[in-house]
């Protein structure tokens, strides 16, 4: 099993390209020690210890109502909008524990993007939505604003198919590629790392296969998590992957390992389709 | 319920299928070397007409065994479960294959070559017919226990198998007419040899099921 709750830098692959080492050892961009969480009574996330690699795409799988969605938005701190929440417990990222009230959601918000179920880009242009980010930043220059729209479509592999209409709606695109331009807009304020709740459930096959290729080659600048119900896109796309069942995480491990000979049987029967 | 009860029945129908293509492939075996005991040319000619049927349900068994991967995506060890069916009736398939050669050997002997005790051959026949039986037994029942005792038989097959050539190539230095008698005997001395080592696979493919890590039960 795979060190759960460590502070600990974790020891990589030293990777060969061209005969030159590339990579050194990762570090964690997450460390989650001992969270809790309820709303209200409920008791939603169970001493939840899990350390998240960056550079790494990290997938969250489990049943409807395991917690692997409240997990994500714990992450920046989106889950907070619920009244009634509560938490207990320390999530470090890069070192810093972003459940400190002195962490403040703006910050924590820059360095963590998120994109969602369903795509939600803004009624107005694709240069638009994707400048927003960084207008808010208080970029004004539009030499610099039309050098991060096109960075940030070309990293969301989109450019191509919308850069001669960058200043048409957004909402004429196709769900596929409305889903990229979300992606596009999370790129364009530089975060570290980018968080995916079931990013393609609403997307065709052959836009799902475009969003997990990008996955795979964002995972070179950032780190990713993403919660999917889709098991064959956590085997196909994750380096590693959580089973959450009822608040817990039951099995945390090497991907391939969670898909070929998991240590629990529960992960077992979930992942074989045998519940949930 | 099973939510998988669907893709259950259809590896119980796939594993049901590899035990009928076992059942006709130790068969075959046997009436093979039956019919070199008895010098039974129309035994041994069977032998060779019948292997058509277990070829063909080899290639059913893989047929559907893709078919249940592409529709059902299994992992972990339902698509260990489809693996290991798959290469266990390639190897009784291959079984199946030595029989015929077995036969075709018997046919080469003929019926009025010179007799040659085949006390050491009949002897491999059965243990490696046993031990056949057993590692299918021992696959189904997923036992790993018997499934390594039956490996552990591999080696006295190998033994024999060693006696046995040795005790031929005597033969031929002492009596020059049995030369073509004994080199047609060398070859089915070691396609016996072949299927026992092909009971071994059965087994190991058992603990790769069972294990997920691969075992060299009989090195």
């Amino acid at each position: 099993m795979v060190q759960l709750a460590t502070n600990e830098v974790k020891k990589g692959k030293i990777l060969e390209v061209n005969g030159a080492p590339a990579l050194g050892p990762k570090k964690n961009v997450f460390d989650t020690v001992g969270l809790d969480l309820w709303y209200g009574e409920h008791h939603a996330l169970k001493n939840i210890n899990l350390g998240i690699q960056e550079n790494e795409v990290t997938a969250i799988i489990g049943p409807s109502g395991c917690g692997k969605s409240t997990y994500l938005k714990t992450l920046n701190r989106m889950v907070e909008l619920v009244p009634i929440v509560r938490t207990s417990g320390v999530i470090n990222y890069r070192d810093r524990n972003i459940l400190d009230r002195n962490y403040t959601v703006e910050e924590l918000r820059t360095k963590v993007g998120m994109v969602f179920q369903k795509p939600n880009p803004f009624p107005k242009s694709i240069y638009d939505n994707i400048a927003y980010g960084p207008r808010i930043h208080g970029i004004k220059n539009k030499q610099i604003l039309d050098e991060i729209v096109e960075k940030s479509l070309r990293g969301a592999a989109i450019w191509d198919e919308v850069k001669d209409r960058l200043h048409e709606n957004a909402y004429g695109l196709s769900g596929g590629q409305q889903q990229r331009i979300c992606i596009a807009r999370c790129l364009a304020i530089e975060p570290d790392v980018i968080l995916m709740d079931e990013p393609t459930s609403a997307l065709d096959p052959i836009s799902t296969l475009k969003v997990e290729e990008l996955v795979q080659e964002l995972k070179d600048n950032y780190s990713i998590i993403i919660v999917t119900h889709n098991m064959q896109q956590a085997a196909r796309i994750s380096d590693k992957t959580a089973f959450f069942l009822n608040g817990e995480v039951v099995e945390f491990d090497e991907t391939n390992k969670i898909f070929s000979t998991p240590s629990d049987k529960r992960t077992e029967d979930y992942i074989s389709g045998r519940f949930g | 319920m099973n939510v998988r009860e669907r893709f259950e029945l259809a590896l119980m129908g796939i594993q049901h299928q590899l035990t009928e293509l076992s059942e006709l492939s130790i068969s075959a075996l046997e009436m093979a070397c039956q019919a070199l005991r008895t010098r039974d040319l129309n035994l041994a000619l069977s032998v060779i007409e019948e292997d058509m049927h277990i070829n063909r349900l080899e290639e059913m068994i893989n047929d559907q065994a893709i078919l249940l991967i592409t529709k059902q995506q299994p992992v972990s060890k339902d698509l260990r479960q489809l693996m290991v069916i798959i290469k266990a009736a390639s190897d009784m398939e291959r079984v199946a294959d030595y029989a015929v050669d077995i036969a075709k050997e018997t046919i080469r002997i003929g019926e009025n070559s010179p007799h040659i005790d085949l006390k050491n051959i009949e002897e491999m026949c059965h243990k490696t017919i046993q031990m056949l039986r057993s590692s299918m037994n021992a696959f189904v029942a997923r036992d790993m226990i018997k499934a390594k005792e039956v490996a552990e038989l591999d080696d006295q097959v190998d033994e024999l198998y060693g006696k046995t050539v040795r005790e031929l190539l005597q033969q031929s230095v002492n009596e020059s007419s049995h030369i073509k008698v004994v080199s047609h005997l060398m070859f089915i001395a070691r396609f016996l040899e072949r299927c026992a080592d092909h009971s071994t696979n059965i087994c190991e493919h058992l603990f790769y099921l069972v294990k997920g890590e691969h075992y060299e039960l009989n090195s």
